[in-house]
């Protein structure tokens, strides 16, 4: 009998602790799934944050290392300039990057540290017990927000891909999802490209997914992925945000 | 040797690569800014990497990323910044990564002052992070110590993987000396074969991680951790006692009030009162047997803290260490302002006075 599918190569046989319908099982296999498929994986080097992927060392079989809340931007910079010829990524969520976290992905950015970060944005904060995340959406609940999130109260939620493609170091950043077999193909491309963009020396790369929090949100795994395509995706649009080397010319 | 003249940060960052330094990562701040001045410009040409970072804490975290994946990573700051980095210490210690860690103290609390103070000795000594775990702290006196004890601290650090601080004060940063370039004693040290440095064909997978989340886990480690720093204790405490052998009072002091210390013992001598100093060298682990044996000698009469604190820092350790054994009285400046000959010689004769 011919082998039709097998796991990859770069997962260890680990069972995941993740829930239900959670996205975070998909977009590991697909970031192992690309480090194989460009040769990486043997000399990649990892970092994982605090949030519910804090045990992703354990899921990966390359190199990891578990960094304090948020900074798995400044630890991989660390890796990276002292292992320029190595793959480095950072995979955090949106509490550990984008609030505790928030200064340490911009200087990475601005700095064009030439790793590629693995965002999952499923907005809301998972290990703690569904409290109020700054990608949030305006009027979804969480234990900090249990009316809804307000405007007046939280402000507006963070587009963290295009805040990030404003500087100059930051060469790549999309967003994508996985909660189709489509956008799991488009999913898998990015991811990809930034590896490839990040070991050509172009800059720093950013994959933002989005992603689901069934228990959290308080939904079955289908009617998480139909509010996430519907709701989510409304607020922060799929696709390319940028894609474009670092400007040779300074003005 | 010839001596050379040099002033105390930079000479911190020349001992540094001279003693293998792979990368450094610091923020300004003073009193300590000339350390990454320095480094940005010699740490490349030698071979090694240098991150202005956009904190102090990202700073620490760089450390972390460079520590575990093997390399001999330092960063240096002064007391707020030094606040900062506490969060990824107690990472770096429950990791069990080597890092350096340079301290040159200014005053405090808040941001109190760019003057010299010697107000961290909890934070460095009782970890200012969260947990129980320890740092070895060198305390030097002088320049000349200080580019030993930077030289030393990345043997140490890579020895029991992990952290080791430098703590010296702002004067000692600051302040110009003759120093030579003389050898310091080696380690034979293990390979870094758990590093996470990319597996290359390794059979085993490579994780540096802090989190043990099963009770009976999170206990095992915190005592594997025990016991590393019971060894420390046995095996790297340091101090130095001078003119200990007949004194009547007896002076507690490290770093720059140790140093202003042996003028004092000079003119106490002179007028005829034996005065002695014990100078703690490691404040972590602290001398503790040996200022508890010297203190309970028949000769001691009064024991004499100075520090730049107003509370007093060390004094608790002394007290420990002294066990009630003899009279202690404290000497303490803060806000930059030092402890002087005179004040250490009136305090001296004061407390002799009290227990004749």
């Amino acid at each position: 009998m011919a082998i039709v599918y097998q796991k990859s190569a770069g997962l260890t046989d680990k069972g995941l602790h993740y829930c239900p319908g959670c996205h975070h099982g998909i977009i590991h296999k697909l970031v192992a799934e690309s480090l194989v498929e460009l040769g990486l994986l043997d000399g990649a080097i990892g970092v994982c944050p605090v949030g519910c992927s804090v045990f992703a060392y354990k899921y990966f079989s390359c190199d990891m290392m578990e960094a304090s809340h948020g900074r798995a931007p400044a630890v991989a910079t660390g890796i990276k300039r002292t292992h320029p010829n190595q793959a480095v990524f950072t995979y955090q969520g949106d509490g550990d990057l984008a609030s505790i976290g928030a200064a340490e992905i911009v200087h990475a950015a601005m700095r064009g540290e030439k790793f590629t970060t693995i965002f999952v944005n499923n907005a809301i904060y998972g290990m703690t017990g569904g409290q109020m995340a700054p990608t949030t959406l305006i009027g979804q609940r969480a234990t900090t927000c249990q009316s809804g999130r307000t405007v007046e109260q939280a402000g507006m939620p963070i587009r963290v891909a295009e805040m990030l493609s404003t500087l100059d170091g930051c060469v790549y950043a999309e967003r994508v999802c996985v909660t189709d077999i489509a956008n799991l193909n488009k999913a898998k491309k990015a991811i990809k490209t930034a590896f490839q963009k990040q070991m050509a020396g172009e800059g720093f790369t950013f994959v933002e997914v989005l992603s689901t929090c069934p228990t959290n949100w308080g939904m079955t795994p289908l009617k998480a992925n139909q509010w996430l395509k519907e709701n989510m995706a409304a607020y922060y649009p799929l696709g390319v945000i940028k894609d474009k080397p670092i400007s040779a010319e300074v003005k | 040797m010839a001596k050379e003249l040099w002033k105390g940060n930079e000479a911190i960052a020349e001992a540094a690569i001279r003693a293998g330094c792979d990368c450094f990562f610091g923020y300004p701040i003073t009193p300590q800014s000339e350390v990454p001045e320095y480094m940005s410009v010699h740490l490349p040409k030698a071979g090694g990497v240098f991150v202005q970072s956009e904190s102090e804490v990202a700073a620490i975290n760089m450390v972390y990323g460079a520590a575990g994946a093997g390399m001999r990573a330092m960063t240096s700051s002064s007391s707020p910044g030094i606040s900062l980095k506490q969060e990824g210490i107690t990472y770096l210690a429950g990791a069990e990564l080597p890092a350096v860690i340079i301290n040159c103290m200014r005053g405090g609390p808040g941001l109190g002052t760019i003057q010299p103070g010697q107000g961290d000795y909890f934070q460095a000594t009782r970890g200012g992070g969260n947990g129980d775990y320890r740092t070895v702290v060198l305390a030097p006196s002088n320049v000349q110590e200080t580019v030993d004890f930077v030289q030393e601290a990345f043997d140490i650090a890579d020895l029991y993987r992990n952290p080791v601080m430098v703590l010296c004060d702002g004067l000692i940063g600051q302040m110009m000396e003759p120093i030579e370039w003389r050898p310091v004693p080696k380690r034979d040290l293990p390979p870094k074969d758990w590093a996470a440095n990319g597996r290359m064909g390794r059979e085993n997978q490579n994780s540096i991680t802090s989190i043990f989340l099963d009770a009976e886990e999170c206990e095992a480690h915190n005592d594997r951790l025990t016991a590393k720093y019971a060894e420390m204790e046995e095996k790297e405490v340091r101090w130095e006692e001078i003119q200990c052998e007949d004194a009547e009072v007896l002076i507690t002091a490290y770093g720059t009030p140790a140093r202003i210390a042996l003028t004092a013992l000079e003119t106490l001598r002179a007028e005829g009162i034996k005065a002695g100093l014990f100078r703690p060298i490691t404040l972590w682990p602290f001398p503790e047997k040996a200022l508890h044996t010297l203190a309970g000698k028949d000769h001691i009469k009064a024991i004499l803290d100075v520090e730049m604190s107003t509370t007093g820092q060390m004094l608790d350790d002394v007290r420990l260490a002294v066990e009630g054994q003899k009279p202690i009285s404290y000497l303490g400046h803060a806000g930059g302002i030092m402890p002087t000959v005179e004040e250490m010689i009136e305090w001296a004769r004061e407390a002799l006075k009290e227990v004749k």
